[in-house]
């Protein structure tokens, strides 16, 4: 008897190997890439919902070995996943956690790849009339209108950057945000940018969006929301990408996390990020910042760029460079 | 609105179809003989095993996918294996997965088999192993809809797959997480596409069973 169950135990153990050894091989990962490297890139929704990722992605992978594995969540879970060894390299827009990032250990060679506006949006009736206002009129606007009852306001609630963005906003205005997030006006989704727009876009309501995923869903017809507020200093929103620290993680993919960043700041990674929806939206969905940083040639906008998301008058500082001084060249 | 079927789709359905079907396979391959012999022999803490598995029929897929993560993520125990991320990783979670109602299912159809097959098949001088083969043969309708429930459970499931594959395009996306990922994207179209798309095979997998079994009876 006892050697049948030995059998039994065999014929099982080698059925798991063989069908999970064999789908590795089949698809080419673990153990059985075919020469080419993984990297796996943690990045903030914005970025992926609005298909910019996946056009650079396509074009890098037929470009290097490497292959780009993307996830896809906020900027607070995109770094997380760095954190725990998981990812090789974030792309978010958090300037404030960034610089923890690096000073933590965590990252290097962070490089700026692009920049956009968040903007304001709200149903086109605006009950609270905020638009042409600044954005923190626009906020006590929509306090005030949000405790009549005429209005709702809808949060990310995700620990995304762009929720980080919508509390700061809130503190800037004034307005203690721990104390508006329990009143029944103030709506939290737990979700993506594309999906807070749809909720916001159900309830007639305002909510704070990243110039990229709105323009997508507005021109694609799936939400019925106006541009309220937009284009302010304070409304500038910035996209990093960082490397994490070989020293820290030493089996992450650092060389080839190194050489996406180079494409992305590269001439055709930033083509491709200003020219991404060009056609269809007739204006890009982000602009590309690296030239625009190098040759000062919109100074009043570098320095709302410097002034937000340069750490001590750099885009990373020397001591958190690596060997990769050429980045910044 | 149109129903947008294209490669992407047909691609996705089959990767589903893949990992789903050999997640059943791997299942089977240790939850059959467990079944077999937790129906039956007679030893104690049989009820506790019983018990264990009934409770996990319901495991939220979640929590599982949660508790597998941690173990095969870069810093978990089994981090080396490199399989977080990868198509095998979805395979072994829902083989898991799927195991309780396998096991619950097939115990349950063994022991509704009439004891007298087995005494008589011992009476003809079978051996154990062939008493098993017997019983196994009259439960053999009970078996079939242990694989089918399990199978639909794997391929219509969510936390797992999206846990241990998060969705890749090209690589890891399933039909569920493609639905999940378009429903958040507002592509009425493909979203409604790749749903009926499950439903069918969901339905199909039943009735085809469900023929067989009619067949054999």
């Amino acid at each position: 008897m006892n050697r049948k169950i030995g059998m039994w135990v065999i014929a099982i153990v080698l059925t798991a190997v063989v069908s999970v050894s064999g789908t590795a091989y089949y698809f080419g990962v673990g153990p059985f890439a075919k020469g080419r490297t993984k990297l796996v890139v943690s990045t903030t929704t914005s970025l992926y919902d609005t298909g910019l990722l996946d056009a650079i992605e396509d074009q890098f992978e037929a470009k290097y070995p490497i292959d780009i594995y993307l996830i896809s969540a906020g900027t607070g879970i995109a770094i997380t996943y760095a954190q725990r060894g998981d990812s090789d390299m974030i792309l978010v827009h958090e300037p404030s956690r960034e610089r923890a990032f690096l000073e933590e250990g965590y990252g290097v060679c962070r490089k700026i790849i692009a920049y956009n506006f968040f903007t304001i949006v709200g149903p086109r009736s605006d009950p609270a009339g905020i638009n042409g206002s600044s954005t923190t009129e626009a906020l006590d606007k929509i306090v005030a209108a949000g405790r009549s009852g005429a209005t709702k306001w809808i949060s990310r609630g995700d620990d995304s950057g762009t929720h980080t963005k919508e509390k700061s906003l809130w503190n800037a205005a004034g307005i203690n945000w721990a104390e508006i997030r329990d009143e029944d006006w103030y709506l939290e989704t737990g979700a993506g940018m594309g999906q807070t727009l749809l909720v916001a876009d159900h309830f007639s309501a305002y909510t704070l969006a990243d110039m990229g995923t709105y323009l997508k869903y507005e021109k694609d017809g799936k939400i019925d929301l106006e541009v309220l507020v937009g284009q302010g200093q304070d409304l500038l929103n910035v996209y990093s990408a960082i490397a994490c620290n070989k020293t820290r993680f030493p089996k992450a993919i650092f060389e080839g996390a190194i050489t996406f960043i180079k494409f992305l700041i590269s001439d055709e990674g930033q083509r491709i990020i200003s020219e991404y929806g060009q056609a269809y939206y007739n204006q890009g969905l982000f602009y590309p910042a690296v030239k625009l940083l190098k040759d000062n040639s919109d100074p009043a906008l570098v320095e709302w760029i410097q002034d937000y998301a340069f750490f001590d008058g750099y885009e990373c500082p020397p001591q958190y460079r690596d060997d990769h001084p050429e980045l910044y060249g | 609105m149109t129903l947008e079927i294209n490669s992407e789709i047909i691609q996705i359905t089959l990767r589903s179809l893949y990992i789903s079907g050999v997640a059943t396979l791997l299942s089977v391959s240790w939850s059959l003989p467990i079944g077999v012999i937790i129906g039956l022999k007679n030893f104690p803490g049989k009820h506790l095993i019983k018990g264990f598995f009934n409770a996990l029929l319901g495991i939220p897929t979640v929590a599982l996918g949660l508790f597998i993560y941690l173990l095969i993520s870069s810093s978990g125990p089994f981090g080396f294996l490199n399989l977080w991320l990868t198509p095998s990783a979805m395979i072994i979670g829902q083989a898991i997965l799927i195991t309780p109602i396998m096991v619950s299912f097939t115990t349950s159809a063994v022991e509704s088999i009439d004891p007298k097959i087995k005494d008589l098949a011992r009476t003809l001088g079978a051996s154990e192993t062939q008493v098993s083969l017997a019983v196994l043969r009259e439960s053999v309708n009970g078996v079939f809809l242990a694989v089918t429930a399990s199978f639909n459970r794997a391929i219509a499931e969510l936390g797992v797959a999206y846990m241990m594959g998060m969705n890749l395009r090209g690589r890891t996306r399933v039909l569920t997480t493609y639905i999940g990922l378009e429903y958040e994207r507002a592509n009425w179209g493909s979203v409604i596409a790749a749903a009926i798309i499950l439903l069918s095979i969901v339905f199909a997998v039943s009735l085809s069973m469900n023929l067989i079994q009619r067949r054999r009876a």
